[in-house]
Formats: structure tokens, C-alpha cells, sequence
């Protein structure tokens, strides 16, 4: 049974309709990445997901009940965990309050302060430093660990490589690996295609607020992923 | 020493401002919200008490210990039925709301207990009254120092309250983004109306200062929410708990130096210095900028 469903979801930012008639399912233990240019409404997708973002139309259910309507903090305790895009760590607390704050409501699970660290030992000596001083590696580092440690069932990450330095982001992947390979069931949101379709079961491309193409990750070519992406040979991209 | 003496007041009755701008301070730098019936708040305290000390011989420190429970769960009913519905709305609303919750608390105070002057002070026995002498032009009135000491506990426990327990780190994440604080699980209603709650406790606690330093009556609030809403910016909207306290101080200190030049000034000196702080360039105004940014 799949953990996530997404049923004819319709989200608008005032006039503008960022996501149309979407429809995507999820299974437990699936990694899917989300592309698509600036725009075809990835973001606004992982924020309805969290609660942060209200439908106008369609539903979303989450291990079989209907969340279309739960308020935000309510599925973080149900296991729905965003990494928001831009990171937005509490700038004037530390890290490990940044921690704290999440964990107060958190699942059971393996997720504590001290296992978060364990697995970003970067944050070990960044404890007690408020978070607006961390560098953009770090503050990713702890945004994933402040989603990680409410022991959610399922991750969103949204751009977790933006703005970061190239081995800044072979750290976090390098990380996200090993809680993607425990069986995590994770949507992400990633500008890089070919990390993209490394990391995930399943690649799915947006283009103006559609599904445009989906596929495994290993079976997709860089080619039809780049031509979806900017819309080149959508009547073909929607038979693929 | 007249000149040390006259800060020496000040500081006293800065730390009564200082404990009147605490909850106003608290409510705007978590939710933007400025309250205008802060003051009233506070003056519906002082009766509250005086209520009590009707019933039950005693002194107003010890009639607003079943105050204090009341006036927590008015500030959350505050929230939860009127403050919350108003910020849905906008920045404008919830400025308006509190706009007519001062009139009406005015309104029901006049209703209720007449427009009759009152006082504590004669209840609150020999402390209202007491004083040390140290030289002959330099005297600390136990009220005085009673107050300030009040208000380092108060401004000292909020601090505590607010870096050290889980609700207090909640409440610093919600003021610092809302929108993410509801994404890691923390329910921002009810961070709201608990931090209502202790706002309008805290303006109990000013307001028995008040009827025990001076005399009240159903109309006093505006004149102390204007105090307290410059100790607020004095301090630097936005800023830390302990720069409100200091807003208080300085506004205190500039209104016992003004009565000191001439005795019709206090008020206008205290305004003055408020007026100065805001025009400077790094006062704050910069603040009241990056605050709303």
C-alpha cells in the first residue's frame, strides 16, 4: 500500500494555479525526486504535502487517512517532515535548541539529539553555536537533522543542494544516503538531474504545475529528463 | 546629590514602567501584536484586587495571589477568541481589536464600580509609605525599591522561562518564524495564547504596583500604556526582554530629571527622550524597522 496519495490536487497561489490536477502515489520505502524549472511548482507541492500550503481542490492521504485538512504541526506528529527550501533554521537559537524545538514533539523512534549528531558529526562542535552563524552546509546539515529527528515516516526534502558549496553537498548526500538506505521514504526537490536520478527509485517531472514524465531513475536518460524539463516535446514527453 | 537622588527615583519608577512594557513587549515581539488594551488590562488588575481586598482583610501583595490565576486565563480567552481571529486577518485588525477591548474595559470598569478615584496604597500598610534615609537629601522608599526588585524577578523569570523550558524555546522559534516553527510540530495557537496569558498576568502584577503607588480609576490605562509603550521603543522594538526593562529605566530617569528642572515637565521630559530615541539613527526606529521587516 502506498504511504503517500495525492488525488487531483489542485494548489494556487492567489490567481496563479502553481499545481493542476496533480496525482502521485507514494510507496513505503520509495525515494521520488521531484524536477522542473523554477516555477512548475515543486515547492508549493512539498509544502501542501507538510500542511504549510491549503489546497483549493483534491486531497491528500497519508498512510491511509485523508491529511487534506490537518494543520501542519498535527502531521508532524502524524510522520510528515519538510526540510524547507532556504533551510530557515530558527536564527537566533543554537543548534541543539534548533534540535530541541522539533524533538518535543517527536515519534518514537532513533532520532535524538545525540544520534542526529552521530550522523552529521560536522554539528558535534556547532551545539552550542546560534544557527545564523553556521555556513550554508552546516545550517543544511541541521535542517535535515531538525526534519530527521521528529522520526517521520516521511521525509520532504525540498533543493537541499541550493547555495551550497559542491562538497558541502557531497556531505549531505553522502549522509542522506545512509537514512534513504535504512528505508526512509523520502520526496525530494532537486535541481541537479543526475544526482537526482542517483538517489531515486523514481524520477517525476513537473512542468507548469503537471506531471510532464516519470520514471525509474536508472531508466530515464538525462535527454528526455532535460527535453520534459523545458517543455521541448511535451506531446511525446506525455506518451513516454 | 539632589541630581543622584533623582536617578535614583528614576531607576525605581523605571522598573515599574519597565514591568507595565513587559507583557506589551512580549505579545508584539511574538505575534506583532500591539495591545491597546494593555493599559486597561492592567487597571482591570488593580480592581480585581481591590475586589478581593473587599472580602478578605488583607494586603493587595498577598490579595493578588488569586488574581493572578484569573487574569492568566482571561489573557488565554483573549487570544483564543478575539486576538487570533483578528490576526487571520491582517497587521491592522488585531490594532483595532485591542481599540475597542480598551474602550469596553473602561466602559465595564465604569459600569461596575463607578468613576470614583481609588487607591491601594492605605491597604498596602507601611511599605507604600516607608523609606531609608541615607544622607539628608537621599532617601530609597521601600515601594520604590519593592518595585524595581518585582520587576528584575519578573523580567529575570520570563528570561528564564524563555531559554531554559520547552514552551519558553517554542515561543523564541514561533517569533522567529511561524511558519517553519508549525513545519517541526509546534502548534503556534496555542504558543500564542499561552504567551497572552502571561502578558496579562504580568500587567496584573503592574497594575497592583499601580494602585499601591498612586490612585486609579476606570479611565487611568491610556495614560500607562503610553509609558509603557515608550519603554518598549526606548528599549528597541525587537529586542532582548532585558532592553525593555532599560526602556523603562531611561524613560523613568528622564521623567524624575525633568520634575526635578521644572515640576510641570516630567511627563514632557519623558516624551521628549522617547521622541529622541526614535528620530536617532540607530535608536528605534531602526529597530521598529528590522522588527517588521
Amino acid at each position: 500500500m502506498s504511504l503517500l496519495d495525492i488525488e487531483a490536487l489542485n494548489l494556487r497561489h492567489g490567481l496563479l494555479e502553481a499545481v493542476r490536477d496533480f496525482t502521485l502515489s507514494v510507496a513505503e520505502g520509495e525515494t521520488v525526486a521531484l524536477v522542473g524549472a523554477n516555477g512548475a511548482g515543486k515547492t508549493t507541492l512539498l509544502r501542501a504535502i507538510a500542511g504549510a500550503h491549503r489546497p483549493s481542490a483534491g486531497t491528500i492521504s497519508f498512510d491511509g487517512v485523508d491529511v487534506t485538512r490537518v494543520a501542519a504541526y498535527r502531521r508532524v506528529q502524524m510522520g510528515i517532515a519538510l526540510v524547507p527550501e532556504g533551510r530557515r533554521l530558527f536564527p537566533a537559537l543554537t543548534v541543539e535548541e534548533n534540535l530541541l524545538v522539533a524533538a518535543q514533539r517527536r515519534r518514537p523512534g532513533r532520532w535524538t539529539v545525540d544520534t542526529v549528531i552521530e550522523a552529521f558529526p560536522m554539528l558535534a562542535r556547532l551545539r552550542g553555536r546560534r544557527a545564523a552563524t553556521l555556513s550554508g552546509g552546516e545550517q543544511q546539515a541541521a535542517a535535515i537533522g531538525r526534519a530527521l529527528i521528529t522520526n517521520p515516516r516521511l521525509l520532504l526534502l525540498d533543493e537541499v543542494s541550493l547555495g551550497l558549496a559542491p562538497l558541502a553537498v557531497e556531505d549531505v548526500y553522502r549522509s542522506l544516503a545512509s537514512v534513504i538506505a535504512e528505508g526512509a521514504t523520502v520526496v525530494l526537490v532537486e535541481q541537479d538531474l543526475t544526482r537526482a536520478a542517483a538517489v531515486a527509485d523514481r524520477v517525476v517531472c513537473m512542468l507548469e504545475g503537471r506531471i510532464v514524465l516519470e520514471g525509474a531513475g536508472s531508466e530515464l536518460t538525462r535527454e528526455q529528463i532535460t527535453e520534459a524539463y523545458f517543455g521541448l516535446r511535451r506531446s511525446q514527453a506525455l506518451d513516454a | 546629590m539632589t541630581w543622584v537622588n533623582d536617578v535614583i527615583q528614576g531607576v525605581m519608577l523605571g522598573g515599574f514602567y519597565g514591568m507595565l512594557a513587559c507583557g506589551l513587549a512580549l505579545m508584539f515581539g511574538l505575534m506583532r501584536i500591539i495591545n491597546l488594551a494593555h493599559g486597561d488590562i492592567a487597571v482591570l488588575g488593580a480592581y480585581l484586587i481591590y475586589v478581593v481586598l473587599e472580602h478578605w482583610n488583607t494586603s493587595p501583595f498577598v490579595a493578588i495571589l488569586p488574581v493572578l490565576p484569573v487574569m492568566l486565563l482571561l489573557g488565554y480567552l483573549l487570544q483564543r477568541l478575539l486576538l487570533e481571529r483578528s490576526l487571520r486577518s491582517g497587521m491592522l485588525v488585531p490594532l483595532l481589536t485591542t481599540f475597542g477591548l480598551s474602550i469596553v474595559i473602561q466602559n465595564l470598569l465604569q459600569q461596575g464600580f463607578s468613576p470614583d478615584v481609588r487607591s491601594l496604597g492605605a491597604q498596602a500598610g507601611s511599605v507604600a509609605t516607608a523609606s531609608w534615609q541615607i544622607t539628608s537629601q537621599l532617601s530609597i522608599p521601600a515601594i520604590g525599591a519593592l518595585t524595581l526588585g518585582v520587576a528584575v524577578v519578573i523580567f529575570g523569570g520570563l528570561q528564564l522561562f524563555l531559554s531554559r523550558t520547552h514552551s519558553g524555546r517554542q515561543m523564541r522559534a514561533t517569533a522567529q518564524d511561524p511558519d517553519t516553527a508549525e513545519l517541526v510540530g509546534i502548534n503556534s495557537k496555542a504558543v500564542y495564547a499561552r504567551a497572552t496569558a502571561i502578558a496579562v498576568a504580568i500587567a496584573a502584577i503592574g497594575g497592583m504596583f499601580l494602585a499601591i503607588r498612586s490612585d486609579f480609576y476606570p479611565y487611568s490605562g491610556p495614560t500607562y500604556l503610553i509609558f509603557a509603550f515608550e519603554a518598549v521603543v526606548i528599549g528597541g522594538l525587537g529586542g532582548s526582554l532585558w532592553a525593555t526593562l532599560l526602556g523603562g529605566i531611561v524613560l523613568g530617569v528622564a521623567q524624575t530629571i525633568g520634575g526635578q528642572i521644572n515640576p510641570e515637565y516630567p511627563v514632557l521630559a519623558g516624551h521628549v527622550v522617547f521622541l529622541l530615541v526614535l528620530l536617532s539613527p540607530r535608536g528605534g526606529l531602526v529597530n521598529l524597522r528590522r522588527a517588521t521587516a
